[in-house]
């Protein structure tokens, strides 16, 4: 199979360009991307990516496949490669480090922007605090993320305005907490999103839907933000 | 952190985003009413077009029109210019840039505005 | 200071998991200079992947659970080789550092009356084993390592901690006296190297799997923190007695946690018999891991396994209806149908035996400090090393570690360590100096790869390690067949410190960081197999065919591997608890 991948050192070369390299699959297996990416580094230690769990919980390897953004570690070839070609490059929108891997930080900013952490006044009860198995529902498809950055670098909007739209990513993670039965700052953290940059860049074309690897949904959690921003509104 | 709106005249996004959507109804009533008389007059002639537009409902209504048609232009223009027109995109000219852009936007509005309440009130 | 930048800090903690960045927020918190070294993004780290939940008795899903019911499972679950003390201020801790966890956001499962879901987990009993199964392990759905782990950094960020993201930890810089004074560590990002100065260094590096060729553990757990002790001379600790997951998915190695058999799924082989039910009569499929999975390999060669070679069998979970599954089990689900290519809600899963968890690691007291041993074979603590989570060997595992007891380790010992560090810090400890040839041994290291032009891949030396380790210190072992395989180690250390490294670029190597990686690994991988070798008994997870039985005569005590003279001594266990009556070895059944 051949597999094209991305490639950029900063320190040797001017500008970016594809490279390829003949794989072979071994015994006609359906490999994961992650797998082929193992098998390529093997040919060239100098192809750089991020891996880790190699399960698709921890986020690292979010890519663009095929055109498409995903977790290598969860792709298998099946899914994505045509004509026996294997298109890879780093997630689009961020900048490039080095061949595959971008950098985060301004992805980061945004998330720690949301204060994505529990705020809760009222004293520490001396045993856990409590939640109703419904209260708790309501976490259910927020709480998941994994930060990978497959749908934040999959948005226009994030792309024209990533030091001032929050992102998908961001914005789920701020519903999450809006969400929590548990948190009392609500009305702070929703002060903090109505600016017309934090959320109301989202256009709803829900391309961050379409690629998130765990199959979440942030553009029904902005749904939710910009409904409890106009009952704050009204 | 609060994002600052610079240029941005209205109070919020909140509230951009609450006038783009009413003003897109009233700009909706506004066409499917005229269309819903035009197909309706076997005959338009210039006697009844322009008495269509003496009567004071019909001002006010197309006065409104008129407003939502400038809010609705200005918030998608002012978005469609912070998307755009930015230092990401073209480096530290894009401020002058947006900014003669924006100007630009104002003027042809207020002339748009300005010049259809002439035409109205001159009915 | 040679001719690298030196940063200084109060607490530098390598490693952004569950226990160094729990360790970190204790820290922070008391407003301490605090750095955190981690080679990924925090929220990267192996406590991601932790499914089932974390095991403590918070009374909550069983209003009278008891801890000290508890801490006789955990006791008995190490084949009565954990240390008493520890075990007992994990168990009586544990409620209040769930409970915190809680209060910084954890989204735990709730029960109908908004207490934390609690789940029955292998190993578990109440009353002292004689009142049947618990229910103790407090869960989010099963993602509960990354609902820890995310809760965890986001408390970290609130509290302002310093994080080194993508840097890795090189090693050591122990002074004359033999006081650890910080570390070398390297940027991932533009291979600078620095001196990090602290007067706590605490190593939160997690397990090292990856010595394994099948194993559950991410490819980033290559023991880093083991490796770098052991090249300052720190002895380790039971470094034979890994864990053998029962429930790997067959072909993959990712893990089906054991919540799946504790909300009522079960084993079968070819014949479709429940055949947990002739090995443990009472706990089944619920008996503690060791014992599972050695029941598994005992099917599959027997020739009951599943499949065309016959050498795996089926985790079946259709019974419990798509509703529970969907509830409980969701990322159970996820992951079945990606790496098993089966939807478990109609058909059994294909699982095997795989390389889980290392109970061994850095011997530490329940402060986290790390221990040597004087001449006498008393403890001596050294200055400035500090371990927890799967690196450290407190111990509280023992031969074997109950499931979901992970999770409750790296919380409480990391905040153990946190505590203990803080109070030694406003004590007024002073920094002790280093001098440039204390550096020499972190940054010799890092020399000699760059200047290799010759030598074998890091790939390669890789693979052939992890089959060595695979074929000779698997699930049973026996005595003439791991001589050989230290044999092939040893053969092998030459090639391994002398790897030919392609890529010299500076800008984010990670060919670089592999190859360092690999030399840890084959530090672990030589301890495993000169303590294993060394440990002629069967207890807990080593399992030896040529000693089957369980010698307390001689082995109820923990193996020390010496890594200067690549020798095994041994070290007492701690048998005095401070508050319940110590547990007696006693014969272990399920």
């Amino acid at each position: 199979m051949l597999v094209s991948v991305y490639r950029y050192n900063p320190e040797t070369d001017l500008k970016p360009s594809m490279q390829d390299y003949q794989v072979e699959i071994p015994g006609g297996k359906d490999l994961m991307v992650l797998d082929v990416l193992a098998l390529v580094k093997e040919q060239d230690d100098s192809v750089t990516y991020r891996r880790s769990c190699r399960e698709g919980v921890c986020g690292s390897d979010g890519m663009n496949i095929n055109g498409v953004n995903g977790l290598a570690c969860i792709t298998p070839l099946s899914e994505v490669v045509k004509n026996d070609k294997l298109v890879l490059r780093p997630l689009p929108g961020l900048p490039v480090i080095r061949d595959l891997v971008v950098d985060m930080s301004i992805f980061y900013k945004q998330y720690e922007r949301i204060e994505p952490y529990l705020q809760n006044d009222d004293p520490v009860p001396a045993i856990e605090r409590l939640q109703s198995p419904e209260d708790r529902a309501k976490l259910d498809g927020l709480y998941e993320c994994i930060l990978c950055a497959c749908c934040s670098t999959n948005c226009p909007s994030f792309w024209w305005n990533p030091e001032k739209f929050v992102g998908p990513a961001g914005l789920l993670q701020a519903y999450r907490f809006l969400a929590d039965s548990r948190d009392t700052h609500t009305d702070e953290r929703l002060a903090n999103l109505e600016d017309p940059f934090s959320v109301f860049r989202c256009r709803g074309i829900m391309n961050c839907v379409a690629v998130c690897p765990k199959g979440l949904n942030p553009t029904k959690a902005i749904g939710h933000i910009r409904e409890m921003l106009m009952e704050r509104g009204a | 952190m609060q994002v600052s709106s610079v240029t941005n005249f209205g109070r919020s996004g909140l509230s951009d985003w609450l006038i783009q959507r009413v003003s897109a109804v009233i700009l909706l009533l506004y066409i499917v009413c005229h269309s819903a008389i035009i197909l309706n007059t076997p005959e338009m002639t210039y006697a009844l077009w322009r008495d269509l537009f003496a009567g004071t409902t019909m001002r006010i209504f197309s006065l409104l029109t008129l407003l939502a048609l400038c809010a609705h232009a200005w918030i998608g223009m002012w978005t469609v210019a912070t998307d755009y027109l930015t230092t990401r995109m073209m480096g530290s000219k894009a401020t002058l840039v947006r900014l003669v852009f924006l100007i630009g936007c104002l003027a042809v509005l207020a002339v748009y505005f300005i010049w259809g309440v002439i035409i109205l009130w001159s009915v | 200071m040679a001719n690298i930048r030196t940063m200084t800090f109060d607490g530098v903690i390598v490693g952004g998991g569950g226990s160094g960045l729990r360790a970190a927020l204790e820290l922070s918190q008391s407003g301490y200079k605090t750095a955190v070294i981690s080679k990924v993004f925090p929220t990267r780290s192996h406590t991601v992947s932790a499914q089932g939940g974390i095991t403590c008795a918070i009374a909550s899903t069983e209003p009278d659970d008891d801890w000290r019911w508890h801490m006789y499972d955990t006791v008995k679950g190490s084949d009565y080789i954990g240390d008493q003390d520890a075990i007992e201020y994990m168990c009586s801790e544990g409620p209040q550092a769930v409970f915190e966890l809680e209060h910084m956001g954890l989204p735990f499962s709730r029960n109908e009356d908004g207490r934390i879901y609690q789940r029955p987990f292998g190993g578990q009993s109440r009353e002292y084993g004689k009142g049947g199964q618990a229910a103790r392990t407090c869960a989010a759905a099963d993602r509960t390592g990354h609902a820890l782990l995310h809760t965890l950094y986001q408390a970290n960020l609130k509290n302002n901690t310093v994080f080194f993201n993508e840097w890795y930890a090189v090693d050591l810089v122990k002074n004359q006296q033999g006081h650890v004074v910080g570390l070398i560590a390297i940027c991932i990002e533009d291979g600078e190297v620095v001196f990090i100065k602290s007067k706590a260094t605490v190593l939160a590096t997690g397990g090292a799997g990856r010595i394994y060729a099948s194993t559950t553990n991410a490819l980033i757990n290559t023991g880093d923190g083991i490796g770098m002790a052991m090249r300052a001379g720190v002895p380790q600790q039971d470094m034979e007695m890994w864990q053998f997951h029962p429930t790997g998915i067959y072909g993959a190695g990712t893990l089906i946690t054991e919540g799946s058999r504790g909300e009522g799924g079960y084993l079968v082989n070819k014949d479709g018999e429940r055949f947990m039910e002739r090995y443990a009569p009472n706990a089944k499929d619920l008996a503690g891991r060791d014992v599972v999975a050695r029941s598994m390999v005992l099917e599959i060669l027997e020739g009951r396994g599943v499949g065309p070679e016959a050498d795996h069998v089926l985790l079946k979970l259709d019974h419990l209806g798509e509703k529970v599954l969907n509830d409980k089990l969701p990322g159970i689900l996820e992951l079945s149908r990606t790496f098993a290519h089966v939807d478990p809600v109609k058909e059994p899963i294909p699982v095997v035996p795989t390389c889980h968890y290392m109970m061994g690691g850095i011997p530490t007291n329940i402060h986290g400090q790390a221990l040597g041993q004087n001449a006498d074979g008393s403890d001596r603590v050294i200055g400035g090393l500090y371990a927890c989570g799967e690196a450290a060997c407190v111990s509280v595992h023992g031969a074997n570690r109950l499931g979901g007891n992970s999770l409750l380790d790296l919380v409480v010992f990391g905040r153990a360590s946190g505590i203990y560090i803080e109070k030694m810090l406003s004590s007024g400890v002073e920094q002790q100096e280093a001098s440039d040839s204390d550096l020499e041994l972190g940054l010799s290291r890092l020399d000699k790869l760059n200047q290799s032009s010759s030598g074998e891949k890091v790939a390669d030396l890789r693979k052939e390690l992890q089959v060595i380790m695979q074929n000779h210190f698997g699930v049973f072992r026996k005595g003439d067949f791991m001589r050989e395989g230290i044999k092939k180690l040893q053969a092998m250390r030459e090639r391994i410190e002398n790897p030919h490294l392609q890529d010299k670029s500076n800008a984010f190597n990670t060919a670089r960081i592999e190859a360092l990686e690999l030399q840890n690994l084959f530090e672990v991988a030589e301890a495993t197999a000169i303590a294993a070798e060394g440990r002629e008994e069967s207890r807990g997870a080593h399992a030896r065919d040529d000693f089957t039985e369980r010698d307390d005569e001689n082995w109820l005590c923990h193996s020390m591997y010496y890594p200067e003279t690549k020798t095994l001594g041994k070290r007492k266990v701690n048998f005095a608890p401070k508050t319940v009556p110590t547990f007696e070895p006693m014969i272990r059944t399920y």
